[in-house]
């Protein structure tokens, strides 16, 4: 959440409430809302580390917002956050050590086991394709297209285990 | 022995076919049991090799099993001749395959058009019905296009609108997007799920998966056999939403 807030700031001081309504304008349904203490709190701590400062803005009606701007420190770490190249593919593990731990805990039925992953990815799939016709915006779009390919290299993966195992 | 309650329109019993290779047969598909209701959309899915054409096609009375049954609509045809399973293709069973299999020297309307008078209707009733499948898959323009001047995927909507000339019992589609792109895919997956909308059965061969989660129940064979026989009963829109949606910043 850091990084993103920071890039939003980048372009003109804003509040919390403001970058909450820009990452869901820009990313649309495909990214799960972010919660709006989640935003203040990261906001509080780029503050403490020198990253952003905030102002307090006097509302009449309303009680005190707090306005963030980029320090220079900020910009420097944005720049080179988005100059970087990014950590490698990410492989969510958590079924594979089920499918090598099962013997081991007394529940070895893999090919079980990989049905049910199966038809969990394959009813995720259904449900992304479902959003993906439905996005009409670039950035969502390819979020969810992105999303697609990285269920099927899973799919494929499951199929290379039940090819191996069974 | 009946083939079913009604409700069926296919069904498979311990299916298997065996070919004869170098002096060693080579079993591809060993022991396959499905079942299709009437408007159901199903996919058989698996990776090459697993059996998925082999199982297809004689479904479709293109290859005959070395043992088991296949019930089509309540009748028992794995036994019949070819002569007989011609007659029956004609007139019950569509079939779109991954290479279009137009003709290719007749226009893209006597291809649609001779599949429906070859399905028993009138010479009027098949240019009625060729005009109303063209209209529905967006291809009324190219009536009279050579099937050739067409890209992949307008060929494979024109196949798709032959395979439904005759109102068929059953559509049995052999990897439709294994040729095309991901968008024509897109689309040619799309038609499909409308004219399952309009209550056509459908049964479906495909190595992709994606096009495969777009069907009411997902089969997947492996090394000759059905492993798992999963209805796709996924909420429209899952919350939360896949891990794989969260990003990282």
């Amino acid at each position: 959440m850091r990084m993103p807030l920071l890039a939003l700031l980048a372009k003109e001081p804003a509040h919390g409430y403001e970058l909450k309504s820009q990452l869901e304008q820009i990313f649309g349904e495909a990214y799960p809302a972010p919660n709006i203490g989640q935003i203040y709190v990261t906001l509080q701590r780029l503050e403490r580390d020198g990253l952003v400062r905030g102002q307090d803005v006097v509302q009449v009606t309303r009680p005190n917002k707090r306005v963030y701007e980029l320090t220079e420190a900020g910009r420097e770490a944005v720049i080179e956050w988005i100059d970087q190249p990014s950590a490698g593919p990410r492989v969510r593990d958590e079924f594979f050590m089920k499918l090598a731990l099962s013997p081991v805990a007394g529940t070895s039925d893999r090919l079980g086991l990989i049905n049910r992953q199966r038809r969990h990815y394959l009813s995720q799939l259904r449900s992304l394709s479902e959003l993906a016709v439905a996005a009409d915006r670039r950035i969502p779009r390819l979020l969810i297209e992105g999303a697609i390919l990285h269920l099927q290299a899973d799919l494929d993966w499951l199929q290379r285990c039940q090819e191996d195992f069974v | 022995m009946t083939g079913d309650d009604g409700r069926q329109v296919l069904r498979a019993v311990n299916l298997t076919k065996a070919f004869a290779g170098d002096g060693v047969a080579v079993t591809a598909v060993r022991g396959a049991n499905l079942a299709l209701e009437h408007g159901e959309f199903a996919a058989i899915t698996g990776p090459s090799g697993a059996g998925k054409s082999t199982l297809l096609h004689m479904l479709g009375g293109l290859e005959r099993p070395t043992s088991g049954q296949i019930w089509l609509n309540g009748q028992r045809v794995d036994q019949l001749s070819q002569a007989r399973w011609a007659v029956l293709r004609r007139r019950h069973i569509g079939f779109v395959f991954q290479f279009f299999n137009l003709v290719s020297n007749m226009t893209v309307a006597d291809n649609v058009e001779l599949a429906a008078i070859m399905g028993g209707a009138s010479r009027k009733q098949a240019r009625a019905r060729r005009e109303e499948l063209l209209g529905e898959l967006g291809l009324a323009g190219k009536a009279h296009a050579a099937p050739a001047r067409l890209s992949g995927g307008e060929q494979q909507r024109v196949a798709l609108a032959r395979a439904m000339a005759n109102r068929p019992l059953l559509l049995l589609a052999d990897e439709p997007t294994g040729n095309l792109d991901s968008a024509a895919s897109l689309a040619v997956l799309a038609l499909l799920g409308r004219v399952h909308a309009d209550g056509q059965s459908i049964l479906l061969v495909t190595h992709d998966l994606r096009v495969a989660s777009a069907a009411d129940r997902v089969i997947s064979l492996f090394d000759g056999m059905v492993v798992d026989d999963a209805p796709m009963t996924a909420p429209r829109h899952p919350t939360p939403l896949p891990d794989v949606l969260k990003l990282r910043g």
